[in-house]
């Protein structure tokens, strides 16, 4: 990819600082001078009384950039964007209590979607701690399920290893968060500061060589099996293994599947790119799944949006499942050739083994299954019905943002209807491109995330792809935006309503639409988004007509100095096709309501 | 059907261990029968044991997801012919001069001891395999237990091998 960083591999902070020995400081000084030697650039955080003493010496960084976010909970998003979109570990930064718990759903968020974070929180006085004093809560406790690790700092002294810890955590193996809860006092005591330290992790060993064993059984596998099918999902993001998943899509000649968290491993251009799976997948994606006689997992996990209900998924498919965390191996489905190791490592491993296999004659032959594959694509493209006259199609304003932005921007979504149109018609021909809540499924998450991105690669044009009612819920970090001149673009597809929900009710509830009317363009505008905007010093357009969509699009291309906030008031009714209704089998894909795709010929 | 396993966990000796693993299971959906926690022969780590009532999938699951916690260095599972596994029991039963004599017989079969003695109760340490002390209890029970104090299960693998040394070597 031209001139960005995007592909620096995550992983262990890269200790760049000379060695430092047993230099007197506070414990606060201390914190900020193993945050600048993990290498830490950036930190999205707010202050509040407990973390005080850490703020001061912060001001004097010269390394690091501290955002002033709006609200904590915008400070874990905007590190989770900015960590996907540089690969590098991000920050947050959160006082204690309400502070903390504030960035509970971003930690959670990141924890759903393997992201490396570190959040520095503080804490009460020690002596305070089991007090309920003021401002104090047992985060360590209310994060322990949602992060990779955490800890509570007892002794200034143990700081540097407890920051190097922390990011050699969260960047290595299946990344993740790790929360470090720093009590006040600890921050205002006399230290010493040491750099590097020696690392205290016994139980800790991330496996990332595979076994040569299982590599030549998953390749004997490929290459005798005659409706095989890659199944790629983040962990060959966050493994940085584009180059080489492409290598074994061509040296395998197999169709590739890129879950929501994938989007981009492969180009979605390339031709053995059958699109996502799942949920709203492609019927070619979700049919290659359930006909398949091999699935070959990399980096990817079974999840319930992806195989609908497990019983029934993929029942002919022999399965090797290839991931960096055991735990993911076997937990839905049981795995018939298991693979502990790093996507890369995995990916390059298996093509040479592939490889090997073809040179000795051993090769399937996939006419057969091509032909079947590319029917599917042929007969049920991605696709979707126009809006009523004069009305604007979200589907349509989504595509032409793609298009008219193309390939090399960013796109960062919310969750809901607009997020599985930006999924489906955004077309991403490069890996770390799509920034989305995949897991936790985390409303509000694409304002915040798509700072966090802008603020890591600010040379990259980089778009929010927003809905209503994810936009009110994080919008404030609008003005971190402009006053720390991240100039983002917002595209609010505006349907009055939350959508997904909405659809859901349409579908499934008779109609009955309880409380998901917004009230944002139907009847009234509140709160009128183009108008908030200009509030918050922003750039505010509004989009009504069909005719408008991309001159709009085209201006707010041309502001580069502000976000740009774009208000498109969109049909209503459209719904997010193909859909396979929770709970029940992938053979019962819907391309519309109550309408399966014809197949055929039932494999 | 499920099953009993005993797992012998070795644990980084930290604050908020017991918890971690605890929350685990709950979180998890896995039954803890029993849990015991005690040093080692090495000073900064624990040893947990922990029987599971679960089948081999679910108990394989339960593996992997506790070795994922940072904490935990090591998870070795007990089969019942290769270790030796005990319960500890501390029960208070009734005990007039009428039946006292009785009472201590019992306590002799069982290879138990009295460690305090009142007018009209005995109170009994006694320590077992978890078989052998529901049986003890089911001989006592007539007298009338007063009081019941147990611990879980603990366990160590026979022959010359530690899995704590093995453990520290590959950290």
């Amino acid at each position: 990819m031209p001139g960005q960083s995007r592909t620096e591999p995550s992983g262990a902070p890269r200790a760049t600082a000379t060695p430092v020995v047993a230099e007197p400081m506070t414990g606060a000084q201390s914190l900020v001078r193993s945050l600048e030697s993990v290498g830490v650039e950036t930190v999205f955080g707010l202050p509040g009384g407990a973390i005080l003493p850490l703020y001061d010496p912060l001001m004097d960084s010269t390394k690091i950039r501290h955002i002033l976010v709006r609200h904590e909970q915008g400070a874990g998003h905007a590190a989770e964007g900015y960590a996907q979109a540089t690969g590098k570990v991000g920050v947050c930064m959160a006082t204690s209590g309400p502070g903390a718990t504030n960035l509970v759903t971003a930690i959670a968020d990141a924890y759903m979607d393997s992201v490396p974070m570190v959040a520095i929180t503080g804490q009460v006085n020690s002596k305070l701690i089991g007090t309920d004093g003021f401002q104090e809560a047992d985060i360590v406790g209310i994060t322990m399920p949602i992060t990779k690790h955490n800890m509570l700092i007892a002794d200034a002294a143990d700081i540097p290893r407890a920051i190097a810890e922390a990011f050699h955590i969260a960047g290595t193996g299946r990344p993740g968060p790790v929360l470090v809860d720093v009590p006040k006092d600890i921050l205002q005591a006399q230290t010493t500061f040491s750099w590097p330290p020696k690392l205290d992790l016994p139980g800790y060993r991330a496996v990332t060589r595979p076994h040569n064993k299982q590599i030549r059984e998953a390749a004997r596998l490929l290459t005798s099996s005659t409706r095989p099918v890659l199944y790629v999902g983040g962990g060959v993001l966050k493994a940085h293994a584009s180059e080489e998943l492409r290598r074994l899509t061509e040296e395998t000649g197999a169709p590739v599947v890129t879950t929501l968290m994938a989007l981009g491993a492969l180009p979605d251009s390339h031709q053995q790119n059958l699109g996502m799976p799942g949920m709203h997948g492609t019927v070619a994606a979700v049919t290659a799944l359930q006909k398949a006689d091999l699935i070959v997992s990399l980096g990817a996990r079974f999840d319930d949006r992806v195989t609908g209900n497990l019983d029934s998924f993929a029942p002919h498919a022999k399965v090797v499942h290839a991931d960096i965390d055991p735990a993911e191996i076997g937990k839905n489905r049981l795995a018939d050739v298991p693979i502990v190791g790093d996507a890369r490592e995995v990916i390059a491993e298996l093509t040479v083994a592939v490889a090997a296999e073809h040179q000795a004659g051993r090769r399937a032959d996939l006419t057969t299954w091509w032909a079947q594959l590319d029917g599917w694509r042929e007969a049920f493209p991605l696709g979707h019905a126009p809006a009523p006259e004069g009305e604007v199609s979200p589907q349509h304003v989504i595509a032409r943002i793609g298009e008219i932005s193309g390939p090399e921007s960013i796109y960062v979504a919310g969750v809901g209807q607009h997020q599985m149109w930006a999924s489906q018609f955004i077309k991403y021909e490069n890996p770390h491109t799509w920034i989305n809540s995949g897991g936790a499924g985390t409303m509000g998450f694409a304002v915040p995330a798509a700072m966090g991105a802008k603020a890591g690669l600010p040379d990259t044009v980089v778009w929010a792809i927003d809905g209503d009612g994810c936009f009110q819920m994080t919008n404030q970090e609008l003005a971190t935006c402009v006053i720390n001149q991240i100039p983002i673009k917002v595209a609010v597809i505006n349907n009055s309503s939350l959508g997904m929900v909405r659809q859901w009710q349409n579908l499934f509830y008779d109609g009955r639409y309880s409380n998901t009317d917004l009230h944002t363009s139907v009847g009234s505008r509140i709160p009128d988004f183009v108008k908030l905007a200009e509030a918050y010093g922003c750039v505010g357009l509004r989009c009504e007509t069909p005719e408008d969509v991309d001159a709009t699009i085209e201006k707010a291309m041309e502001i580069n100095d502000v976000p740009v906030i774009i208000d498109f008031v969109v049909h209503r009714d459209a719904m997010v096709w193909p859909m396979v209704p929770s709970g029940v089998s992938n053979d019962l894909i819907q391309i519309a309501r109550d309408t399966r795709p014809e197949f055929d010929s039932e494999a | 059907m499920t099953q009993k396993h005993t797992l012998s966990v070795l644990v980084e000796d930290r604050p908020g261990v017991l918890t971690r693993v605890a929350g685990l299971f709950a979180r998890r959906g896995f039954n803890i029968h029993s849990l015991a926690v005690g040093p080692t022969e090495h000073s900064g780590i624990s040893r947990m044991t922990v029987v599971v009532d679960v089948d081999e999938l679910p108990l394989e699951q339960v593996t992997k997801q506790l070795n994922k916690l940072i904490n935990v260095i090591k998870i070795v599972e007990l089969e019942p012919g290769a270790s030796v596994q005990r319960e500890m029991l501390l029960v208070k039963v009734r005990a007039d001069s009428a039946t006292r004599s009785h009472v201590l017989e019992t306590v002799e079969l069982f290879r138990g001891h009295v460690v305090d003695v009142a007018p009209d109760a005995v109170t009994i340490e006694a320590t077992g395999s978890p078989d052998k002390l529901a049986a003890f209890l089911k001989v006592l029970e007539p007298f009338g237990i007063r009081e019941l104090s147990q611990s879980g299960l603990i366990g160590i693998g026979r022959g010359n091998r530690s899995i704590t040394d093995r453990a520290l070597r590959s950290a």
